[in-house]
């Protein structure tokens, strides 16, 4: 089934600027989605159509076979937002945020802080349930939304940005978290600029750039579209220069005395670069990828060296 | 779930949600009512009233005593959701209501409900301390009770309009200032119109707040210059077309969406 369907979505603010050009989107039941985009792309627009926060200008859009137009309500039973900024009464103690969150959704009050609790006890928040939601820090306030959102237990869960500014250890707790949720039943869309984490979290991407779609496919079959690879090889000794002969074909090039950097075209093996630099006495004692994959791909997409729209 | 039962627990949790956030800070939104009604006794009711003397059959001091209630209720029912629906707003947390399922009139009377509920705390505080200065029956419990929520209802929704309509801290405050206040002052809370020569008595006749403040009064003592069922009747109006024109406003997004 699919948990999201979006077909000619197009969102033109009232100052003229074009948001959405018409784009088409599907997100099947139970995926990790993730929808990546530069600043200004239309990503938050789009969440925020989907969400019923943004009017949009035409098309539809379909939350698990309920359309927005015509079924509002349960389309809005079935979703969960992680806005990107903080939009919680600051004022207001935490477990009392996420149980109004669920009596929004028809949670019995007395049910409500109950879910509350396990929300709040899940995200690591419970000793700060009756704190005010200003004291938090900036980690704590992004998995009190987290929390929030999942109050009413939704069956798509929109994620729009969620780790920007929390530190590493709480990133990998949030990645950990997302996983389980996912792993639940849960449909997960994603936005994030870390394309590290969408590397590591989704199954199936799209990348949204000047309002349109530009790619849309798994994640495996988009990182095939990667033709080289660059790694950064650290040596055990000093070099100063490359050896003359030639290196069996792989493009070498030395960036200081202690560290290497080599091109590997896809699909080339490595064994025998390994081979040729030990025949050269030199010892390699490290070795890792310059770039994250997903990131060489998307800049080169957003900056149109693929083009057109993957399928 | 039904969306019977989704409606009725959402304007319960937005009711509650309301009288919480006005009742965390009481010292700010219950207690200077009851100390301003306090003062208006002293000043207008001890000090001049007693040389104004009569005033519709009944002395001074219990003649401005519905009137200053009503004042305040109508004063704390639109604060309270202006206050309320703005800093929502402005917070952003009303996106926690637009992207749940509750519909645009349960999210109208949840704030309006709070507006209310403010309103009727007001109520009791001024009206507890208008017994230290008079001693007043109450000619009509009914219909005492009915001018006071639907006077409530309707400045309540006043101020939902003021607050989608706000820009700024600024917007919320200038019609409270500039419209409310000289219309309450001028709505006959400290005199009957019958005072006024004849052509400014037509011209107090098209202010709203006159109908509420002399039908409030004919509860309470059982002396009004308007006729109950005009008052009624304008009130009721005025209700239906605030109601109709928010959710018109929640429906298009006013103020709350791009």
């Amino acid at each position: 089934m699919t948990a999201l369907s979006i077909r000619n979505l197009r969102k033109t603010y009232a100052n003229g600027v074009e948001a959405l050009k018409g784009i088409d989107l599907d997100v099947e039941q139970g995926d990790f989605f993730a929808l990546l985009g530069p600043n200004g792309a239309g990503k938050s627009t789009a969440i925020g159509i989907v969400c019923s926060l943004v009017n949009k200008s035409g098309g539809s859009v379909r939350v698990f076979g309920h359309d927005l137009d015509t079924d509002p309500a349960a389309v809005k039973r079935c979703i969960g937002l992680v806005p990107q900024e903080f939009n919680f009464n600051q004022f207001e103690p935490l477990e009392e945020i996420v149980a109004n969150q669920a009596g929004y959704y028809g949670v019995e009050r007395g049910e409500a802080f109950r879910r509350a609790g396990e929300c709040l006890r899940q995200l690591d928040l419970w000793d700060k349930r009756r704190t005010i939601a200003r004291a938090l820090s900036g980690g704590m306030k992004r998995r009190l939304m987290i929390a929030r959102a999942l109050a009413h237990r939704p069956r798509l869960l929109i994620l729009d940005e969620p780790t920007a500014g929390v530190d590493i250890e709480i990133r990998y707790a949030m990645w950990d978290l997302l996983r389980e949720i996912n792993g639940q039943g849960t449909t997960i869309i994603l936005t994030t600029h870390y394309l590290e984490e969408a590397e590591r979290l989704c199954r199936h991407i799209a990348i949204i750039n000047h309002g349109e779609i530009i790619e849309h496919s798994s994640l495996s079959r988009f990182l095939d579209k990667l033709r080289t690879e660059t790694f950064e090889l650290n040596l055990r000794e000093r070099l100063v220069e490359l050896p003359g002969q030639a290196m069996g074909g792989y493009a070498l090039q030395r960036l200081d005395d202690l560290t290497l950097e080599v091109d590997v075209p896809k699909g080339q093996s490595v064994n025998g670069l390994f081979k040729i630099l030990s025949d050269n006495g030199i010892e390699v004692i490290g070795m890792r990828s310059k770039h994250n994959r997903l990131e060489q791909l998307f800049m080169d997409m957003v900056k149109g060296a693929h083009g057109g729209n993957g399928g | 779930m039904n969306q019977a039962s989704l409606n009725r627990i959402a304007f319960q949790t937005i009711l509650t949600k309301e009288i919480l956030r006005f009742m965390r800070i009481w010292v700010q939104t219950v207690v200077p009512p009851g100390i301003t009604t306090a003062l208006y006794f002293v000043i207008f009711g001890a000090l001049i009233g007693e040389r104004i003397g009569e005033m519709g059959g009944y002395r001074y001091m219990e003649f401005i005593v519905p009137g200053l209630i009503l004042m305040s209720v109508i004063t704390s029912s639109y604060a309270n959701v202006v206050s309320s629906f703005y800093f929502s707003k402005f917070g952003h947390h009303v996106e926690e209501l637009l992207i749940s399922p509750v519909p645009n009139w349960v999210i109208l009377a949840g704030y309006v409900g709070g507006g209310v509920a403010r309103g009727v705390v007001v109520g009791i505080v001024v009206t507890l301390v208008s017994l230290f200065f008079a001693d007043v029956g109450i000619h009509s419990y009914l219909l005492t009770l009915a001018i006071f929520v639907l006077t409530s209802v309707l400045f309540a929704l006043a101020g939902f309009i003021n607050a989608i309509f706000a820009k700024s801290f600024d917007d919320i405050s200038i019609v409270p200032t500039f419209v409310l206040t000289p219309l309450t002052y001028l709505g006959g809370v400290f005199y009957s119109i019958q005072l006024l020569p004849e052509f400014w008595q037509q011209v107090s006749l098209a202010n709203p707040v006159l109908y509420m403040v002399n039908a409030f009064r004919y509860g309470i003592l059982g002396v009004s210059d308007i006729s109950l069922g005009v008052a009624f009747g304008i009130i009721l109006l005025f209700i239906s077309v605030l109601t109709i024109f928010s959710l018109s406003l929640l429906r298009r997004g006013v103020g709350i969406k791009n």
